[in-house]
């Protein structure tokens, strides 16, 4: 069949079954109820407190063919979810679903576990490094699934993810369970995605480094949700879970481009008092937070909250007094954490709150602006963020299509040209994001806006920005490098991108290498 | 109004990736160097690249390119290759009189006709950077038509006075004044040197403060994020057009009332008055959405 995009997808693809195809951004309307945790009990003065991740894994009963989660608030520094994947190889299992809320470079090291067949399918954001390209070669039983934030915390409340064990990293956790991310030597500010998983999944194991006195304050995750506690000497590097501050761009590219979003912003008329917004981590998005702070102090505005992937910049935007509250699913940098950990208005919160499209209404649809980047777009308006030039993954989904869905206005920042490559194409490898739900894209070479946004048009008609047609746009790219060759693939389905409904948006189709 | 170089951006003639990007950045000019940004076994390559960008690119902007001095090996190697592809404006570096003006103007005349370029549709222009260019500053700046701007390059100028640049630029006050002055005179513009320490934000806008009063019509730059700092200190304020709208208005009812004397808020107002203002509209009217690049 053809998805509502145009995009080939089979109506039965090998290890997933019979798939429904994407039919537009809010077409799918849920029924049925959330899918819950196993009951369990917990009698009085049972010790939760195991002596190993080996005895946890006895203890929760893990067996061939259980699906396991993990959260990546780690990132880098993430020393969970390669030791328990090599535990559980150790003990002989087999044919696991590892279902991580995402994959980092780190985790390259799970592939000779991929190849013995301990892990045979993998349901999460995103992949990079070796991982992305072995996983663009087919390796697994089932291809991989790709879901956004918001997307994966809709499958897990609707049972489409059953998540069997959850090993949980946890900075700081008391002999019963609670738990939180902002103490200990493996800090990692707000543990939104962990939040969700202990929630739904019938077993929870919490690893820590940094076992502390009942009850713990904060608590994050409560105990009527943990299992079981493991005590390990560390289970991250600090020096990977966070950078230091995260500071804007020097690239005068990447600073252009962030200064025309910011303008377009300001001239769309979603600049106003009491304004909400979200920024994307990467150079030229960050950077437009520069820009709409000298805008605000200029104007003498204020914002209601902002919304993250946080990071300090943004954090110290809301300390100034520019922002009421921060909202905040992951801390992407020291001083993030620093602000979770000492300001009540900077709020932890879980993945379905934030972009869960079937609950009562997600933070992403508060947003009136998302600043996001974006890998290529198309002249659509479709973004992809996970292929790169030659069809391999290499990128994450994130909560990409989950705040250009809420978002009042959606900004996508990219670079016309990168190297040789046009980034402005006639149709972009692997769709992420639709075209329907962007409304901007702002390139250093000229500024396209999606032509269902009269109101944004017209109001930037008199901005003097380079804005042009998204055929323009491409025209420009392709004048200077010329048209890209289309990558050669094979009939093999590698990987499925879900949308954040659980509709099939694209497929990823095996490279010719 | 004459063209606007309020800033002029140097881009290094060998490297491919800021060539293709050099148009982007709102620059008055691009100065595309093969001069001393490329190194001595990179000449041939770098001249070869300047002369494909020109072709090539549509930048959309004024192109310029810095030549090598014509008394080096290179000078006219450049001038041969590049000119072909009928570079704006061209850039001499370390002028040291009018008789090298004169010749570099007849190379381009016969590029010029050969190429079949309107004739005198290549400008010039020439950077001082020694005591003796500068004594001569008035006989370069009006040494051939083609002439529009002349600039100064302080690295070697302050080696040559055996002093040091410093944050107040004091060292420069006597060259600066002469070389607006000899401009002046020959009715060209005038181009302050770079300033190279791009992280030092309030170091650079003190010297555009300074170039701007002097009467220097640009700076030139060497970095994409030193371009909007330039154009904002050179744009009129809204108080300065304010005022200039004021006296044109004061001017012209004056004239409707054949009134000899023009006043504004008790001030009297002369010709000079009148003129500077006229001239403040027009600029303003001029950098109007091309400030904020």
């Amino acid at each position: 069949m053809k998805n509502s995009i145009g995009r080939e997808i089979p109506d039965f693809i090998p290890g997933l079954g019979k798939v429904t195809g994407f039919g537009g951004a809010f077409a799918r309307k849920p029924v049925g109820r959330t899918a819950g945790a196993a009951l369990s009990t917990c009698l009085p003065r049972t010790d939760k407190l195991l002596a190993s991740i080996e005895t946890a894994i006895d203890a929760v009963g893990l067996k061939d063919g259980m699906t396991i989660s993990f959260h990546h608030h780690f990132r880098n520094g993430d020393r969970i979810l390669n030791r328990v994947v090599e535990a559980i190889a150790k003990k002989g299992i087999r044919d696991i679903t590892l279902s991580p809320s995402s994959l980092n470079t780190v985790n390259d090291a799970l592939i000779p576990y991929i190849e013995q067949g301990v892990i045979t399918a993998i349901e999460t954001s995103g992949a990079r490094g070796k991982m992305g390209r072995f996983l663009t070669e087919g390796h697994l039983k089932k291809p991989l699934h790709i879901r956004s934030h918001g997307g994966r915390a809709q499958a897990i409340e609707s049972g489409a993810i059953h998540i069997d064990v959850a090993f949980l990293g946890a900075p700081a956790c008391d002999r019963y369970g609670n738990i939180n991310g902002i103490q200990g030597q493996s800090a990692c500010g707000s543990l939104g995605y962990a939040i969700q998983d202990a929630a739904y999944a019938d077993q929870v194991v919490a690893i820590t480094d940094n076992l502390m006195p009942h009850p713990l304050f904060p608590i994050s995750i409560p105990q009527t949700q943990v299992d079981y506690i493991v005590v390990v000497d560390s289970i991250g590097d600090p020096a990977g879970i966070a950078s230091g501050a995260l500071r804007y761009t020097k690239d005068p590219k990447e600073l252009l481009i962030a200064k025309y979003a910011a303008d377009v912003l300001d001239y769309s008329g979603h600049l106003q008092q009491d304004f909400s917004m979200q920024l994307g981590s990467g150079g030229a998005s960050m950077a437009v937070g520069r820009f709409i702070k000298a805008k605000m102090l200029e104007r003498g505005i204020t914002g209601s909250f902002g919304v993250g992937g946080m990071t300090g910049v943004f954090a110290e935007m809301m300390e100034e007094g520019l922002f009421k509250m921060m909202f905040d699913v992951q801390s992407f940098d020291i001083p993030a954490i620093d602000s979770i950990k000492k300001n009540s208005n900077h709020l932890e919160m879980s993945a379905s709150y934030y972009a869960n499209p079937h609950n009562g209404g997600a933070i992403v649809n508060n947003l009136d602006a998302v600043i996001l980047s974006a890998t290529e777009v198309d002249v659509d308006f479709n973004v992809n963020v996970i292929t790169d030039s030659n069809g391999v993954i290499m990128g994450a989904s994130g909560g990409h299509s989950d705040t250009a869905a809420g978002a009042k206005l959606t900004i996508v920042v990219a670079p016309l040209l990168r190297g040789r490559l046009p980034m402005v194409k006639d149709a972009v490898q692997t769709v992420v994001t639709p075209g329907e739900t962007v409304d901007a894209i702002v390139t250093e070479r000229g500024i396209a806006i999606n032509p269902k946004r009269l109101d944004v048009i017209d109001n930037l008609k008199h901005s003097g920005l380079p804005i042009m047609s998204i055929y323009d746009l491409k025209d420009i790219a392709y004048g200077l490098c010329g048209r890209p060759e289309p990558i050669e693939v094979t009939d093999e389905i590698v990987g499925v991108v879900e949308y954040r409904d659980g509709t099939i948006i694209d497929v990823i189709r095996r490279p010719i290498f | 109004m004459e063209k606007l170089r309020r800033s002029m951006m140097f881009i290094p003639g060998n490297n491919p990736g800021m060539l293709q990007n050099a148009g982007i950045y709102g620059a008055d000019t691009i100065i595309l160097d093969c001069e001393d940004a490329v190194a001595i076994t990179e000449k041939d390559s770098a001249r070869n690249l300047v002369f494909q960008a020109i072709s090539e690119m549509n930048y959309g902007t004024e192109v310029a390119v810095r030549i090598n001095h014509i008394s080096t090996p290179f000078g006219w190697d450049d001038l041969k290759r590049i000119l072909p592809a009928k570079p704006d404006l061209i850039r001499l570096p370390m002028a040291q009189g009018p008789d090298e003006i004169r010749q570099i103007d007849e190379f381009i005349s016969a590029a010029e006709q050969k190429n079949k370029f309107p004739a005198g549709s290549i400008k010039m222009m020439a950077a001082v950077e020694t005591p003796k260019g500068l004594r001569l500053a008035y006989e370069i700046a009006s040494a051939s038509p083609r002439m529009v701007a002349l600039a100064i390059g302080a690295e070697d100028f302050i080696a040559n006075l055996k002093t040091t640049r410093s944050k107040l630029g004091r060292e420069l006050l006597a060259a600066r004044g002469q070389l607006v002055l000899a401009a002046r005179e020959a009715g060209i513009q005038c181009i302050d040197t770079v300033f190279s320490d791009i992280n030092d934000e309030e170091g650079f806008k003190n010297e555009i403060e300074l170039i701007k009063e002097m009467g220097f019509d640009g700076k030139s730059v060497v970095n994409p994020r030193q371009v909007s700092v330039v154009h904002d200190i050179f744009a009129p304020t809204a108080k300065e057009i304010d005022h200039a709208q004021r006296v044109l208005a004061a001017y012209q009812e004056a004239l409707e009332k054949k009134s000899g004397v023009i006043s504004l808020n008790g001030k009297m107002i002369d010709l000079p008055i009148v003129a500077r203002a006229e001239r403040t509209l027009a600029y303003a009217k001029a950098t109007a959405g091309k400030g904020g690049k």
